[in-house]
């Protein structure tokens, strides 16, 4: 119902039907062919990257590699919401870029599958840069199969729990460290009429880290590490029934408050019960530090607390695990023309003033010469903390919409917000997971 | 709806052939019909073929039969997508018809402040979709929109988003603020088309407002309804960019209509051979619709509503 019925005359009334619906089916064989011109003549590389606030880092990084490199790299911002969409529409096509930003896992499973991709496992092996550069449990959460495929890129982004220090203070609550704690501030919170969690229902994924975390603290790390090897079977597990039934509880305990079903994180509404005093804590990402400064930058500097998600009663899973995304990756398209180019930018990605460069943009790199920069961060309390939550966590579980392919992730998200919703029960959730293939 | 047809005898001062009444010759539709098949036809075909592949974007489609169609008949989301699509549908068109008509044939006087006020309500529909879809998101924020103080003055509930029947209500309804402008300006053109003739003729067999109405502005307003009807059907039925942008087919999968499932189908889940499938089901059906509305309409017969004059 776009601009195209503007064009239909009175007689071709009848054509609208099939006019109408060709242009949704015509979208389907749409394969997007811009972009960057892949592999071409001329010594260019072409690099997709996801754009949001961290690509002038990566945008510096490039001009300074091609001062003295004889193939250029183009890097091509992709807005973000776009970002999968095109990268698999430019990957299946001719005009595919040389190399792309990705989360590893499941995000590049399909591109290691149909051979499009790179094995940069003997490269991290033989070269020191590589090989020395980065956190091992960075490089391994991005690999495949055992095989490195990606060079980290960006900074670190665990879940956290953050919450609002002055409501903690007002309410006399402390920051929960066990699941009981976590249940009386449910109540003290409720009962002063404020929502203990902030959660943006309407974007779905941020309810997926409800889960993660809840099922690592439950059942460990290895119940999710055999559904991401491929072992469907594995919702079948006890923990994720338990998981299913707390988050149940929890939603029934009025710990989300009564409207998170049209909340969202994008558009900020999220963020914004936080820092507004009327939701006391939130389970985000690391990047919820930035949208706060980005917000609300008093809240953010004073007020702004973060610690690890609790331990759950009788979970085995270790209270210092995390979740999240370990970093980003480049990848490097398999049918480039300048492999070794394309490996040697990459190998400035380990660089000391490439990782100076995220740390002046808030980000804490996942390079092993990182710590040492922190102090230098515009918060080098929070970059502190963080790498150290990283650092010493035994397991780093990717994001499930990350590690999964998109075809168990997209079920998955829809089969969250349903039991989150109430449309779905716990049973039913582990049914439908079981049955998806 | 008035159609401009200029023709060419009148304009180029060339002299059609006779018997050709002042049409021009089929040679002068072939680049609409090349347009059209390439942009239309083909890429149908296409979606047709790729209805019996499984196709994940990256490697060749492989073949697989019917096994997407047969899927496709016991999928209940796929049940559940029609039903929702079928709903927003008749909600669009029972929701945005009256209205449309009325402000159209209002809209078609001679009162005063009429143009302006016509231009004011034509506003909504030079926005972008996107744009509006975010505008009401906004609005409707159960936290900090306008919702959360006015809902309750007419008591509605602020998470009018957060329930199956308040979302899809929602969708129905920026759908419909967003196009009855359009829809108004057929009725405005359908309307200004009437001749004058019948009104005076009924004012002076003593016809008031409402007769005049019901026997003269209905009646001959037949065949723009139907055009406006299939207009908004279809539209309806291919409705796709408020749902994605105001509620992701939430909350759970409650306002997941046909196009939305097909989009996540496609370009969520990459299973393009299933989603070719959702596409054509909905190209048929939306066809259907539209071949049966104009049927029993007697729009197909391009009967003139001015017979007997």
């Amino acid at each position: 119902m776009r601009s195209g019925i503007f064009t239909q005359g009175k007689r071709a009334a009848r054509w609208t039907a099939a006019g109408a619906a060709m242009v949704m089916a015509g979208v389907l064989t749409g394969c997007g062919s811009d972009g960057g011109s892949g592999g071409g003549g001329g010594g260019t590389l072409t690099a997709y990257v996801y754009g949001d606030d961290a690509v002038k880092v990566q945008q510096a990084a490039v001009k300074e590699f091609n001062k003295t490199s004889d193939v250029k790299v183009k890097l091509v911002s992709v807005p973000g919401t776009e970002y999968v969409n095109k990268l698999r529409s430019a990957m299946g096509s001719p005009s595919a870029p040389d190399i792309f930003f990705n989360w590893g896992g499941g995000s590049i499973k399909p591109y290691v599958d149909a051979n499009q991709l790179v094995d940069l496992t003997s490269t991290f092996k033989n070269d020191a840069t590589l090989k020395e550069g980065f956190l091992p449990s960075i490089v391994t959460a991005g690999s495949l199969d055992g095989k490195v495929y990606g060079v980290p890129m960006r900074g670190m982004q665990p879940v956290m729990l953050f919450y609002n220090k002055t409501l903690f203070a007002q309410n006399d609550v402390q920051v929960p460290k066990t699941w009981e704690d976590l249940q009386k501030a449910i109540k003290t919170f409720k009962g002063k009429g404020i929502t203990p969690f902030a959660l943006g229902g309407s974007d779905k994924w941020p309810e997926l880290m409800w889960m993660e975390y809840l099922l690592d603290r439950i059942g460990g790390p290895d119940v999710f590490r055999k559904i991401q090897n491929g072992d469907n079977s594995a919702w079948g597990d006890p923990a994720v029934l338990k998981t299913a039934q707390t988050v149940k509880q929890l939603v029934d305990d009025g710990a989300f408050g009564k409207n998170f079903n049209s909340v969202d994180y994008g558009n900020g509404g999220a963020p914004t019960l936080l820092n507004k005093g009327k939701a006391a804590m939130h389970l985000m990402g690391s990047w919820e530090y930035s949208t706060q400064l980005g917000k609300a930058p008093d809240f953010a500097k004073k007020d702004l607390g973060w610690t690890n998600f609790p331990t759950v009663a009788g979970g085995v899973g270790d209270p210092a695990d995390v979740v999240g995304n370990p970093t980003n990756y480049w990848s490097v398209n398999a049918r480039t023309k300048h492999k070794d180019a394309a490996i040697a930018f990459l190998k400035t990605m380990a660089s000391k003033s490439y990782a100076q460069a995220l740390v002046d943009n808030g980000d804490v790199p996942t390079t092993s010469n990182a710590a040492s920069m922190l102090s230098g961060s515009p918060n080098p309390k929070f970059a502190t903390d963080q790498y150290e939550m990283v650092q010493k966590a035994p397991s780093f579980t990717l994001s499930w919409d990350q590690a999964l392919v998109s075809q168990t992730a997209t079920p998955l998200l829809t089969e969250i917000s349903k039991l989150f919703a109430g449309k779905s029960t716990p049973e039913q959730f582990v049914a439908a997971m079981k049955a998806v293939k | 709806m008035s159609h401009v047809s200029s023709s060419p005898k009148v304009r180029g001062g060339r002299k059609a052939a006779a018997g050709n009444v002042g049409r021009p010759p089929v040679a002068w539709a072939l680049p609409g019909i090349l347009f059209f098949a390439l942009f239309a036809i083909v890429p149908l075909a296409i979606a047709v073929y790729l209805s019996f592949c499984h196709w994940d974007g990256l490697n060749s489609p492989t073949s697989v039969g019917t096994a997407n169609w047969t899927r496709l008949f016991k999928d209940p989301e796929f049940r559940q997508a029609a039903w929702l699509s079928l709903l927003l549908t008749t909600i669009s068109w029972v929701f945005q018809t009256p209205v449309a008509l009325l402000l159209g044939v209002w809209a078609a006087g001679r009162q005063r402040s009429r143009a302006a006020l016509s231009a004011i309500f034509f506003i909504p529909l030079l926005l972008s979709t996107t744009a509006i879809a975010m505008l009401f998101h906004a609005l409707l924020d159960p936290n900090f929109g306008v919702i959360k103080k006015i809902g309750p003055w007419f008591g509605i509930d602020p998470n009018i988003m957060g329930s199956s029947t308040g979302a899809l209500l929602t969708v129905a309804f920026v759908g419909g603020w967003q196009f009855m402008p359009f829809h108004t300006l057929i009725y405005q053109g359908g309307t200004r088309q009437i001749p004058q003739v019948l009104y005076q003729a009924a004012e002076i067999d003593g016809a008031g407002m409402f007769r005049q109405f019901f026997h003269i502005t209905l009646p001959q307003l037949r065949n723009t309804i139907t055009t406006s009807s299939v207009l908004m059907i279809v539209g309806s039925l291919t409705y796709f960019d408020t749902v994605l942008i105001m509620t992701k087919g939430g909350p759970g999968t409650d306002t997941t209509v046909l196009p939305y499932l097909m989009y996540r189908t496609g370009f969520q889940t990459y299973d393009l051979g299933y989603a070719a499938a959702i596409a054509t089901a909905l190209v048929v059906v939306a066809t259907a619709l539209s071949l049966v509305l104009v049927r029993f309409s007697g729009f197909g017969n391009m009967r003139s509503t001015r017979e007997g004059m």
